[in-house]
């Protein structure tokens, strides 16, 4: 019993970083994958700050969802408590990082309000209620995207580091060349395609 | 933006602003997720950007009639809900009459609230500017997203499937390319249309534009 438990959640977090990475194969949160990956150190902050905030969000928005919503048939609701929660959860987040944990705020400060419309944030609670996972698997499952979305970035932020020294045409300088690049990150990830038989 | 606030912009430079000159998609770089993610085929492409359209045309309209009442302070968590609500009817309305479509588009038909181009319109246009206005830039706006989406869609469906809505065009004459219509290739494919755009509109280079994506513009 607990074995398969524990096998479930292995598999589940494998799953969400690898074969069903949120930015290269479900494409959320491609604004920060383009506009974040400059640099290592932005796409490392970023992505632990979308990380923190999936869980959190996932977690409340299965509790809403089930406790609230679903009893009494409120599921067109959905959409718009989800966003909500996001949104009052940023906000307060940000408040509360600031007050007490200062050096965490110089950190990851700046990307907040961002994550507030991140496709990301709303695209994994959306996937969790698609898939009807309990509230343990949603938190892995969102605990495994953020750290895929993490990953993502900054294998990304290291291939776009260098390509800022190569002699790019003029008219594929800047988006398109990034854009040809994510297509052979995402190629190496499609490997793992497959990677489970389920 | 190339208006001046508060004056009534043409409808004219509206539309050439929308389709072209500011192409949300292939010039400002804004609403990246579905234009990756849906244009695998030219008919899931085509529906995703009219739905948008839809969404963007009424919730331009709304924030904009109610312009004077939304405190300043609180107006993108306003925006957010009333681009919710609108959402949240057009996923009904899909689910209803268009059902195979609805189940295509699956997650991201209630991701269009996170698509940063109609929050990227609240902010630059409908916040500014009268009703009447703001809901042609809405239509053009959402045109010109849904221009790029049916452009994208048709590279990938004809060289991943061999097909055009449906149709089917190259059955003998080679084997389609299956990586098109997988992950990387719509990386591939939007990465070609911009360079396309950039080279037909003199070159200009696109910057990243998402209002609400790149910390420069929302760090102090």
């Amino acid at each position: 019993m607990m074995a398969n438990i524990v096998q479930q959640i292995v598999i589940t977090l494998l799953t969400a970083i690898l074969v069903e990475n949120l930015v290269l194969s479900k494409f959320l949160g491609m604004c920060p994958f383009l506009g974040v990956t400059q640099k290592t150190s932005t796409a490392a902050g970023m992505g632990l700050a979308v990380t923190f905030v999936v869980v959190v969000t996932a977690g409340l928005a299965w509790i809403l969802n089930y406790t609230l919503l679903v009893p009494n048939h409120m599921e067109y609701l959905q959409t718009m408590t989800y966003i909500l929660i996001i949104a009052a959860l940023v906000q307060f987040v940000e408040t509360v990082v600031r007050k007490f944990i200062p050096p965490l705020y110089k950190a990851l400060g700046i990307y907040l309000p961002l994550i507030t419309t991140n496709c990301a944030v709303l695209g994994v609670p959306l996937l969790n209620t698609a898939k009807n996972y309990d509230l343990l698997m949603s938190l892995v499952y969102s605990f495994g995207a953020g750290a895929g979305f993490t990953l993502a970035l900054i294998l990304f932020s290291g291939v776009r580091e260098r390509m800022d020294k190569a002699d790019i045409p003029a008219t594929l300088r800047g988006i398109p060349s990034a854009l040809f690049a994510a297509t052979l990150v995402s190629m190496s990830f499609f490997g793992f395609q497959g990677l489970f038989a389920s | 933006m190339s208006f001046q606030p508060f004056d009534t912009p043409k409808a004219w430079d509206i539309a050439v602003a929308g389709l072209i000159k500011e192409n949300p998609t292939l010039k400002m770089i804004l609403g990246c997720c579905p234009t990756l993610a849906v244009t695998t085929a030219v008919g899931n492409g085509l529906g995703m950007g009219l739905a948008t359209t839809a969404v963007l045309m009424c919730s331009n309209m709304a924030i904009s009639l109610l312009r004077g009442v939304i405190p300043e302070k609180v107006r993108i968590p306003s925006y957010i809900i009333i681009i919710a609500g609108f959402v949240t009817v057009v996923m009904y309305v899909l689910k209803a009459w268009l059902p195979e479509l609805d189940k295509a588009l699956g997650i991201y038909i209630p991701l269009i609230v996170a698509n940063c181009i109609l929050l990227a319109r609240a902010e630059m246009f409908a916040a500014k500017y009268k009703p009447f206005p703001s809901l042609l830039d809405g239509l053009f706006m959402g045109l010109g997203f849904t221009l790029a989406l049916f452009t994208i869609s048709t590279v990938r469906e004809i060289l991943g499937s061999g097909t055009w809505f449906g149709l089917v065009l190259t059955k003998n004459l080679w084997a389609p390319a299956v990586l098109m219509i997988l992950p990387p290739g719509g990386f591939l494919a939007f990465g070609l249309v911009i360079t396309g755009m950039n080279k037909l509109t003199n070159g200009k280079i696109a910057t990243p534009m998402c209002a609400t994506c790149s910390p420069e513009r929302c760090a102090p």
